[in-house]
């Protein structure tokens, strides 16, 4: 338990004093959100109607662009390597890993939230199960990108690969992500997207640690 | 240098090992074995494998043919946290303090050196505050030294342990492995210089690239 601490304390602390990134891909989820309604006009009804799919797109791509780091610094300066030595297994490591990945990439944006909901005119209980949608949803998007980002890799300039990797297999925590903003559809779409997160989220660390032991070879 | 508790037993037994990395094959037909308190030294020119075997070894790269058997292990040890890999990469962040690094290694492997004590003897006492992305290749070498003195293991596996190092370094490295031996550990190292060890019985000498 100690390492799995001190991975999580590790990825965090490297991220505040790595500058920028945090707010790079804060600002970079705002804007998504900002330029929308330059680009569909005004119209206070239709933007409140796109609203969920916009919050969830910026979320998307802003957690993606954030994946390269999850693994790639730690396979170029060695300590992949030595990872598979540790007395924390792989499938912890990944795991520490993710929860770091989420709280660097996924709090901000729910935290910063409210500014969207201003920005696209949503009103406050739509912003409420935005809000819970992201935090049930989220999860589910960082542990699938951790496997893309293992796969990826070892592969010279895989950056851009695992999130186009992934994204076909995130349509669903889409699709019931911004479903469960829709107040009309009920809580089913919410209980889905807790199940689609949840396997992911269980599954992700054992997935990746295969993708990761393989890696080196 | 640590008390000289016992480390755990472990041979290495190696048989018929054959390397490729990619179309070309490296060595074949590689063999030895290696009892608790021993060394032996991987020697040879550049391109041999010396890195591939110490890495095959390590369990990072799958050897082509051949096995390597590790006696001593229990049933639910997983393999590998009896070992420390030393390598060219050291897995060192800049942009964390040499004792956060040193730390960091330290829970990630389970083990419980004094952080400060291993950093005495690697000579990296005076700057344990200062961000590890300021050191030297050589002083970053020995901040990978003290990571395998902060968690006792078994066997060692060193490749180019000396490389960056000065004289001193040299001698600290030797003095590292002595103690090492003299616990009951085992150490493979590859170097293609002469490694400054006191007790030379215990070492012996492979060398790649001569007959391949």
């Amino acid at each position: 338990m100690k390492g799995f601490a001190a991975v999580i304390r590790r990825d965090l602390t490297l991220a505040f004093r790595g500058g920028g990134d945090i707010m790079t891909l804060l600002l970079f989820f705002v804007m998504v959100g900002a330029i929308v309604p330059f680009a569909v006009g005004p119209d206070k009804a239709l933007l409140s109607r796109l609203a969920p799919g916009i919050v969830w797109i910026a979320a998307f791509l802003s957690l993606l662009l954030g994946l390269d780091r999850l693994f790639r610094n730690d396979h170029e300066d060695g300590s992949l390597a030595l990872f598979r030595q540790a007395e924390l297994p792989l499938a912890g490591l990944v795991a520490a890993k993710v929860i770091a990945h989420w709280l660097l990439a996924a709090l901000p944006l729910i935290v910063a939230s409210p500014v969207l909901a201003v920005l696209l005119a949503m009103d406050a209980p739509t912003w409420l199960r935005v809000v819970l949608s992201l935090v049930i949803g989220t999860p589910g998007l960082a542990a699938l990108g951790a496997m893309g980002a293992a796969v990826t890799v070892s592969l010279p300039r895989g950056g851009l690969l695992a999130p186009v990797l992934i994204t076909p297999l995130a349509l669903p925590l889409l699709i019931f992500g911004t479903g469960s903003i829709d107040a009309m559809a009920g809580n089913s779409a919410l209980l889905l997207l807790a199940a689609v997160s949840l396997v992911l989220v269980a599954v992700a660390p054992f997935m990746a640690a295969l993708a990761l032991a393989v890696s080196e070879d | 240098m640590p008390a000289p508790d016992r480390l755990p037993q472990r041979q290495i037994d190696v048989t018929d090992l054959a390397c490729r990395r990619g179309e070309r094959l490296l060595f074949s037909n590689l063999g030895f074995s290696l009892a608790p308190g021993r060394a032996l030294l991987v020697r040879g020119p550049n391109g041999t494998g010396k890195t591939t075997l110490i890495r095959t070894l390590a369990g990072l790269i799958a050897p082509d043919a051949g096995s390597i058997a590790i006696a001593g292990r229990s049933e639910e040890e997983r393999p590998g946290t009896d070992m420390h890999l030393l390598a060219h990469a050291s897995g060192v962040k800049g942009r964390l303090t040499v004792e956060e690094n040193l730390a960091f290694w330290r829970a990630v492997n389970g083990g419980s050196g004094d952080a400060g004590e291993a950093l005495d003897i690697v000579g990296l006492r005076g700057i344990a505050d200062l961000e590890a992305g300021h050191l030297s290749a050589g002083q970053t070498r020995r901040l990978a030294l003290a990571r395998l003195i902060v968690a006792p293991r078994p066997i060692w596996l060193l490749d180019e342990p000396t490389a960056a190092l000065d004289a001193e370094g040299d001698a600290l490295v030797g003095r590292l492995i002595d103690s090492h031996l003299a616990q009951g550990g085992l150490c493979i190292a590859a170097t293609h210089l002469p490694l400054a060890l006191a007790d030379t019985d215990r070492i012996a000498t492979l060398t790649l690239g001569g007959a391949a």
